[in-house]
């Protein structure tokens, strides 16, 4: 019944428009269309990444083996099941073009595949023409397709020669997209595609070469992919078969995607809170606006509890209708650009409604706008009708009445949650949102701060009546402070923290680490090349030091006798396959930290050393064994002793290093680094290339550029979000402006006609808004440089310095931003004649 | 009266007209107003509600602008000063008094008043203000905000704040139009005795006839124009 008549009076109060709602709507429709476009994106590749898995893996299923061949019998159990088996090699080799003595050499990925290749989709070249004709070769050389960065590299046309090994290949076409590129993750060089048939005479491929196979099949129709998978878990547990069905087509992007859209998410709700605080500010200043109305229908009788009621309807109408357009928005945009954005994403992405993250962004939206409008609404319970006799609103309450303080908490805890859920990750999510709660309390300290120093500072501005109208403004209760320093304060934070970090990031990436890297790595050296090898580069003055080692890959299957996963849970030490070293003495500089090396003549129970860290995160210790699976056999090791190993300095670093007699007659290579000076880097490389084409160098500072570039992209998307949380601020900031006008426009016209000028207006109003943008600014810095230190120090593991060319832009771009808004809206308050403003106050 | 032919008039009004865009078009508030007035004396501004005597203080204070005719203010042309100009005007040479005080919120009493000085560039603004604060009875105020003091407080800071720089015009709208009895009276008395004190020529604009019957000079409206009427009466 009292919600039957508080509806009744909402739609009658609302019947005067949505004026003073501009601000509240803009707010909460931007912030939960960010959220939203961000969420449908996400889910839009996802589906894209499901629906594509055949095709990103290149069949219905893989399987895929380090370093080795499939063995007969699991060929036998392949063809078994498959309708086509399509084997394809990968390694990555040198390609080299051009006339005798001014060859281009290049890195490339080799995929050396079958004639059934590939089993789904179809590779798309350039000039337009089947895979099999481009690789079908001219006058008896073999064909090959390159992808256009490598063509470009090396200056060919097509139909010109190149070189792999000791093979000449001519250059059928250029390689624009082939289908299985999804599973392949982040290669170091661009792709070549050969027939596997064509690389027996280059001298590639060979005993000990770093490289996999994999095997893709057609499944018949009526296949269980469950009863399959179970099947392999059984029959080649221990082989070190990699098997993948197309139901995971892409898992590394898939968790990469869901890891990033859920971290954009979250700078999107703290783009949110932002427009939270605008939604505050606008409830706060139409309520001040209806005092006389709520005194009003106090004096004809309403309860405290109708009147909340009247005004939550009508704000929770106001709430449904910003939501309802945020959601409209961030579902319209993205599907708009649907072909841009699947143009420039690597990976597929089936562009629909998705409900669920509208959903979540709804969700979002409807809790934030709760959180930020109960206090201001609470209050109006405290209007009396007396405050139409007398001027005696704000009834002294500082904080509202212990339901609605236990309704926040609830409601709170109810968005981290749902965050939670939706984001899929619990530290991720806490520890973002508690780094916005950080800085949203940060900034409403700071706030105080700077109003509690204006009014210590307003004293001494004698004289200077411009400097102090502006510390006046600041320091009044009430005034635009908060607000400002809020709204504009978390947006820049949230640069400010992904500045510090990106710019970080790239300095250890690039600047610090190629310091003291290697020049380059030399892969596939064969064992009967390591002397002469040594020798070339040992006795040139130009190199002043070299490691090498040999080189065998593994993976652990198990830690005393039980499955590695079960006693290490998800760490990267056992997914996938490790290098692994042997040698008789430790090398030079090794630290042991625990337990002692073998004798360098032992040949007893294999041993190994195990790298410190590693071995300490899984749970191993001393007198532990651990079974590595190396091309296909089971090695089961002791551990004998820890060592620090650095992975940081790019050097050569295996975690498991065994003796040599446990490793004998496993065929492996070797791999080198070499440090050089930048000058010597070309001869060398030419000479090196010369006298053994079979080995494959590896620029440190292209790889090093490869990874900056991929840290750049995420810095790049988190961009976008913390620019959305700006742009929300800024709306905020417009909001506090515009409502501040209404005392701008009279203390400007009181002024004038004490006798100030525009200009001194001017400047007392410019020096206003610099103030409040400095203190937003500022905190901005501290929060960002904390953000940028504990992400560096406590999750990235490095330095952590303070990139000063983007802390000072973002104190100097929240003052001009401040300056900007608050000029805007003071502009008119100066045109103004004083008689008019004055005159329409009284 | 003679004395008033004898020397220049403070302000000299020719043919002053102001229209005003009202919602259903041009309002013309005054219709041609011609008016001299002497120094040293005190000009009451009567008439009944919107006759035009608040804008025609406005218009002699250069807080508004007039659609045609010449305002002469101590031998300066109003109408020929651009905004800043007539604030450097009004700073140098007048005061203003509103019905509602129009004190600034953010401000005590004392910064209040000491506002105009430090506008001017007066060193010892602080010392002045408190001074003028004093001689309203206000000094136990001065750092009060104005919500902190009630009308008749207000009213008296802001005389003081339009007399402090000792203006050789006082212009003052409804003064005592927002105050009961005794603070109308009280402030009536301020006025006349800072005008006596420094020898300002005031003009006010007011509703109360005993306000009105205290001035040298009576000038009346209606419908824009100076009432013939009673022109010759209050001359």
């Amino acid at each position: 019944m009292t919600l039957a008549v508080a509806a009744r009076l909402a739609r009658r109060e609302l019947r005067g428009g949505l004026r003073g709602f501009r601000i509240f709507l803009a707010c909460l429709a931007l912030g939960v269309a960010a959220i939203a476009a961000v969420g449908l994106v996400k889910s839009s590749i996802q589906a894209g990444l499901e629906r594509e898995g055949a095709a990103l893996l290149g069949g219905d299923a893989q399987a895929r083996f380090t370093y080795r061949f499939a063995r007969p019998e699991e060929r036998a159990w392949l063809e078994k099941n498959a309708l086509r088996v399509s084997e394809t090699v990968n390694f990555r080799s040198m390609a080299v073009a051009g006339p005798a003595g001014e060859e281009e050499r290049a890195l490339t990925q080799i995929r050396a595949v079958d004639d059934l290749y590939p089993l789904v989709g179809r590779a798309k070249l350039a000039p337009d023409i089947p895979l099999a004709q481009a690789l079908a070769g001219h006058n008896g050389r073999p064909g090959a397709v390159m992808e256009r960065a490598l063509v470009d590299r090396l200056d060919l046309q097509t139909g010109d020669h190149f070189r792999l090994g000791t093979q000449e290949f001519v250059l059928g076409a250029v390689l624009i997209r082939y289908p299985d590129n999804g599973s392949g993750g982040f290669g170091l060089g661009p792709r070549t595609i050969v027939l596997l048939d064509d690389l027996a005479d280059s001298g590639l491929l060979v005993e000990g070469t770093l490289f996999n196979s994999e095997y893709r099949i057609d499944l018949p129709p009526e296949a269980d992919l469950d009863a399959l998978q179970a099947e392999i878990e059984v029959e080649f547990a221990q082989s070190g078969m990699d098997w993948r069905d197309a139901r995971r087509g892409a898992d590394g992007a898939e968790r990469f995607i869901d890891r990033l859209g859920s971290f954009l998410v979250l700078i999107g709700l703290s783009g949110l809170a932002v427009g939270g605080v605008g939604v505050s500010a606008a409830v706060r200043a139409w309520l001040a606006g209806r005092v006389e109305t709520v005194a009003t229908l106090r004096t004809l009788g309403a309860t405290g509890a109708m009147i909340f009621q009247v005004y939550f309807l009508q704000v929770a109408v106001i709430s449904v209708l910003g939501i309802v357009i945020g959601l409209v928005l961030g579902a319209a945009i993205p599907l708009a650009l649907a072909g841009v954005i699947t143009a420039s994403l690597p990976i597929p992405a089936a562009f629909a409604l998705y409900p669920l993250p509208l959903i979540e962004a709804a969700l979002y939206g409807a809790l934030t706008a709760l959180i930020f409008t109960l206090w201001p609404l609470a209050r109006v319970e405290d209007i009396r009708a007396a405050t139409l006799f007398r001027d005696a609103f704000a009834a002294g309450r500082l904080l509202p009445r212990a339901r609605y303080l236990i309704a926040t908490a609830l409601l709170v805890g109810a968005l981290v949650g749902a965050a939670i859920l939706f984001s899929g990750t619990l530290w991720l999510t806490l520890s973002t949102l508690g780094g916005i709660a950080g800085a949203l309390v940060l900034l409403v300290l700071a706030a105080a701060g700077a109003r509690w120093l204006a009014q210590r500072l307003r004293p001494r501005a004698v004289g200077r009546p411009g400097l102090r109208l502006a510390l006046a403004a600041i320091g009044a209760r009430g005034g635009e402070t908060t607000s400002v320093v809020l709204s504009l304060g978390l947006g820049l934070s949230v640069l400010a923290a992904v500045g510090q970090i990106d710019g970080n990031l790239r300095a250890a990436i690039v600047e610090e680490l190629p310091l003291e890297a290697p020049s380059y790595f030399f892969v596939d050296i064969q064992p009967d090349q390591i002397a002469a090898f040594r020798d070339r580069v040992e006795n040139d003055p130009a190199v002043h030091r070299t490691e090498s080692a040999p080189m065998l890959r593994g993976i652990i299957t198990q830690i005393n006798g039980r499955p590695a996963a079960e006693v290490a849970g998800n760490s990267w030490v056992i997914r996938g396959d490790r290098g692994v070293t042997y040698s008789a003495d430790p090398p030079p500089g090794t630290t042991i930290t625990q337990g002692q090396w073998w004798p360098a003549d032992y040949v007893g129970e294999p041993l190994v050393s195990f790298s410190e860290e590693e071995a300490l995160e899984i749970g191993l210790a001393i007198g532990d064994t651990v079974t590595v699976n190396i091309l296909g056999r089971e090695i089961t090791a002791r551990v004998a002793s820890f060592r620090v190993v650095n992975f940081e300095t790019a050097g050569i670093g295996f975690v498991l290093s065994m003796n040599p007699a446990a490793l004998a007659g496993a065929p492996h290579s070797w791999i080198a680094t070499v440090y050089s000076t930048p000058q010597a880097e070309g001869p060398i490389l030419r000479d090196l290339a010369d006298a053994f084409p079979n080995i494959t160098a590896i620029r440190i500072r292209d790889a090093v550029e490869q990874v900056a570039r991929i840290v750049a992209g995420i810095s790049s998307a988190t961009r976008y979000g913390a620019g959305a949380t700006l742009v929300t601020g800024f709306l905020v900031l417009m909001g506090a402006a515009a409502a501040g006008n209404r005392a701008r426009l009279f203390e400007s016209a009181v002024l004038r006609t004490l006798g100030a000028t525009r200009g001194a207006m001017l400047w007392s109003f410019a020096l206003r808004a610099a103030l409040l943008g400095l203190a937003a600014g500022a905190v901005a810095l501290t929060a960002g440089l904390l953000g940028g230190w504990a992400v560096m120090t406590f999750v990235m593991d490095t330095d952590f310095a303070v990139i000063w060319p983007n802390a000072l832009g973002v104190v100097l771009g929240g003052m001009m931003v401040t300056m900007l808004a608050g000029l805007v809206f003071a502009w008119p308050s100066l045109s103004a004649r004083p008689a008019q403003v004055l005159r329409a106050r009284e | 009266m003679k004395v008033a032919f004898m020397s220049e008039p403070v302000l000299s009004l020719r043919d002053v007209r102001l229209s005003l865009q009202g919602n259903a078009g041009p309002v013309d508030i005054l219709r041609g107003v011609t008016l001299d007035i002497d120094p040293g004396i005190s000009v009451g501004l009567v008439g009944p509600s919107g006759s035009g005597k608040s804008s025609l203080l406005m218009l002699m204070g250069g807080l508004e602008r007039a659609t045609g005719g010449t305002i002469t203010a101590l031998g300066q042309d109003l109408t020929a000063l651009g905004e800043d100009g007539l604030a450097r005007f009004r700073r140098a040479n007048m005061g203003v008094v509103f019905q509602s005080f129009h004190l600034i919120p953010t401000m005590t009493a004392l910064e209040n008043v000491a506002t105009p000085l430090e506008l001017a560039g007066a060193r010892d603004a602080l010392a002045r203000a408190r001074a003028e604060l004093h001689a309203v009875g206000l000094a136990a105020r001065e750092d009060h905000y104005p919500a902190q003091l009630s009308g008749g407080e207000q009213q008296r800071v802001a005389l003081a704040r339009a007399s402090v720089s000792r203006p050789r015009i006082l212009l003052a709208d409804e003064p005592t139009g927002n105050l009961d009895e005794a603070n109308g009276q009280a402030i009536m008395r301020l006025l006349f005795d800072l005008r006596d004190r420094h020898g300002a020529t005031l003009i006010l604009v007011t509703h109360a006839p005993e306000l009105a019957a205290a001035c040298d000079r009576i000038v009346r409206l209606r419908d824009g124009r100076i009432d013939a009427g009673l022109r010759a009466a209050a001359e």
